[in-house]
């Protein structure tokens, strides 16, 4: 028998299992904090559902911790551009997630023709591009493009910021 | 007939100029998203749906019957050229596909596949004009308790009979039905997990969910594990076969259509089971048994017709009860609901020209696909060498967008990068998606009809399997969970699943499968996540094949 300490090392799946334990944990809590007594229509009332659905959250936490800890693991999944013979790539996806940022902070204040042209600049520089002059025009012209269909177009709101009344 | 002249009605709305074109709109974009590699066709019609927001619902349901096929067709294309799936239904043209083009027969292997889509697409489309007015008026008379058992079955359907585990399974459905918590509850006026935040007390947009957990998970997932070497991609030219291949691929098409509908008619869990089936079949009826493993053009031609058949199949619960069998279908679910239309019995008559405008541009669309795609097929192929920064950069810009759009809503951004996360991280732990976009979209609904159901009984829980029908899907639902019971029992542990079943005393869980790697080496050899097409198909066909027949 291995003792516990090396029975969980490498079990990073576990952080799955701590997860839907907390969601479950979250979703019973404030089942228990609505009020079933009154406006209550049928049977049934909104609190129901809530309660099982945490504590099948729960089952399934303990459920799969006991599977992973047994051995079991889950496939990761494969594609086309996935190539898993690498260890993860952190600093991409926290560039990634950097550049998503940028849009959702920007897009009010100046517009999408800019903030998204600096999304998809900022996330194609951080997937390793580096055609400092291709990739910015690229992410204007796309930007720009994207505006013009969707809120000319489409009828879609997209916001212009300042650039309203240039394009 | 009365569902003829619908369909003729249905015809003269979709064929005017305009909707002609949106439709050809849709299948060209449907396409060259679809054929984009990472990107399936659930993706795509998420992707695309911001697209048809500003459009009238005809004209909207129109491009969308496009973009469906479209997209379907733009994934064997990617398959066939680029050897991995990017889905499961297609794992199998994949592998024989590929096969066949590395030999240099790209262009029959392309050619077969969109020629058996149509066949399939035209069946399918036709089977759904006849059995969807038969199946409304049989489910205007279902209560319920019905309706929540085949849910019910829904869920079990698709978290126990698809992917390898089933206790990622299930974990993947909680998430979702956690999702589908959130928000005012509507009978009550309860508010649901917001955490006092405005913009959650409605629910979260189901396009949000769906873009997130597709879009921003799957480019989050490939930038940690991007192949930094420039992937294989086998020229074509344009897609032709000769007359030989013609007539051994006619058969393989009707085979796959038969397999591949009702599979996707019933809640069976989607496309890839029959796609393994019609491979199987094709291998042993085949004159040519030699060639399959080498690229056999019948193993490409039956799977291909199958995965379309099936994704027509799935629209005959979606239109006519509401169901989603499939995350494509959950998608569109999602585009209707989003359009104010809800789909079920009352469907066909409350919205009736929309309904078989959109049926016929099913036929449209699929006809509009083969003009189209054999011609082309050089130039989708070049698609696939998008440098791949751009690719997966264009895929979170246009996720932004239509998440943007939704509500013009900051907030919504946030979320879909939460959910995004998720949707990274289910990936990373071999936890399936489709389960969970299912979940968020039925959820509420089974909920709905839960309520309804015990309100009917005066709270008798009884009430919920007091009906011939729910008791008879339960019968069914207990099948499926106990099958690696069942299977122990009457396969004497010959079933790999059943003997890990059986080492864990559990049906619901246990390490199954053979790789017990530690999860510390995330290293994985080349091999797609693939069934070995010869292993045993997943046994639970009958059962659900009868099941959903009420």
């Amino acid at each position: 028998m291995s003792s516990l300490s090396e029975r969980l090392r490498g079990r990073s799946e576990l952080g799955i299992c701590v997860l839907l334990a907390a969601l479950g944990v979250l979703v019973l809590v404030d089942a228990s904090r609505i009020p079933t007594d009154f406006t209550q229509r049928g049977p049934v009332g909104p609190a129901a559902v809530p309660v099982v659905v945490g504590v099948a959250l729960l089952v399934i936490a303990v459920l799969l911790a006991r599977d992973v800890l047994r051995g079991g693991h889950g496939e990761a999944e494969m594609g086309e551009d996935v190539d898993l013979s690498n260890p993860s790539d952190w600093r991409t996806v926290l560039l990634l997630i950097a550049a998503f940022l940028v849009n959702v902070v920007l897009i009010d204040r100046v517009g999408f023709p800019i903030s998204g042209a600096l999304l998809f600049w900022g996330s194609a520089y951080a997937l390793g591009s580096r055609h400092y002059l291709r990739d910015p025009l690229i992410a204007l012209a796309l930007s720009v493009i994207t505006y013009l269909i969707f809120a000319r177009g489409l009828g879609i709101g997209l916001p212009a910021g300042p650039l309203e009344g240039v394009l | 007939m009365e569902a003829l002249s619908d369909l003729l009605n249905g015809f003269a709305t979709a064929l005017t100029p305009t909707n002609l074109a949106w439709a050809a709109l849709g299948v060209i974009l449907g396409t060259a998203v679809g054929v984009l590699p990472g990107i399936g066709p659930a993706m795509t019609v998420a992707l695309l749906l911001p697209v048809t927001y500003g459009l009238e619902p005809t004209a909207a349901f129109i491009m969308f019957a496009g973009i469906f096929y479209g997209g379907m067709f733009g994934g064997s294309t990617t398959s066939i050229l680029l050897n991995t799936p990017g889905e499961s239904s297609s794992v199998i043209t994949a592998i024989e596909g590929n096969l066949m083009a590395r030999r240099g027969r790209a262009s029959q292997a392309l050619a077969t596949a969109a020629i058996g889509s149509f066949v399939a697409g035209l069946i399918g489309t036709m089977l759904l004009v006849l059995l969807a007015p038969t199946i409304v008026d049989l489910a205007v008379g279902i209560g319920a308790a019905d309706y929540f058992a085949i849910m019910m079955l829904a869920f079990i359907a698709v978290t126990a009979v698809l992917g390898s585990s089933r206790i990622r399974g299930f974990a993947s459905l909680a998430i979702g039905l956690t999702l589908g918590l959130i928000g005012i509850d509507l009978a009550t006026g309860q508010q649901r997990l917001t955490f006092g935040v405005p913009q959650l007390a409605d629910g979260i947009d189901v396009v949000v969910v769906a873009v997130g957990i597709f879009a921003i998970g799957e480019a989050l997932w490939v930038a940690a594990h991007l192949r930094h070497r420039p992937p294989d991609i086998i020229p074509t030219g344009r897609a032709f076969m000769s007359r030989e291949d013609f007539s051994r691929s006619w058969r393989p098409w009707l085979r796959g259509t038969a397999l591949g509908f009702p599979f996707g008619a019933l809640p069976a869990g989607g496309a890839e089971i029959p796609t393994f089936l019609s491979y199987v079949t094709e291998k042993r009826l085949s004159k040519h048994k030699g060639e399959f493993g080498h690229g056999a053009i019948e193993g490409v031609a039956g799977p291909e017709a199958s995965n379309n058949a099936s994704a027509a199949g799935t629209l005959v619960p979606m239109l006519t009860l509401g169901l989603p069998t499939n995350a494509t279908a959950a998608v569109m679910l999602a585009a209707f609901t989003g359009y104010g239309i809800q789909p079920g019995p009352l469907l066909f008559e409350r919205e009736g020209d929309l309904v078989w405008a959109l049926i016929a541009s099913l036929f449209i669309g699929n006809t509009l696909l083969l003009i189209l795609n054999l011609p082309l097929a050089p130039l989708w192929a070049r698609l696939l060498r998008t440098p791949r920064p751009y690719l997966y950069a264009g895929i979170l810009f246009f996720a932004s967008v239509g998440a943007y759009a939704v509500n013009a809503s900051t907030i919504d951004l946030v979320i879909l990068l939460v959910i995004g996360l998720l949707g990274f991280a289910m990936r990373r732990y071999g936890l399936p998606v489709v389960p969970a976009i299912i979940a968020v979209i039925l959820g509420p609904r089974a909920e709905q009809q839960l309520r309804r159901a015990l309100q009917l009984s005066n709270g008798e829980i009884s009430g919920l399997w007091s009906t011939p029908l729910a008791k008879f899907i339960y019968l069914i639902i207990a099948v499926v969970l106990l099958w690696p019971l069942i299977s122990r029992f009457l396969l004497r542990g010959r079933h790999p699943l059943a003997e890990a079943a059986a080492e864990a005393g559990v049906p619901l869980e246990g390490p199954e499968g053979d790789e017990q790697r530690a999860p510390e080496q995330p290293a994985v050899d080349g091999e797609p996540r693939s069934r070995v097409p010869e292993a045993e198909p997943p046994p639970t066909d009958d059962d659900t094949e009868t099941g959903g027949r009420p």
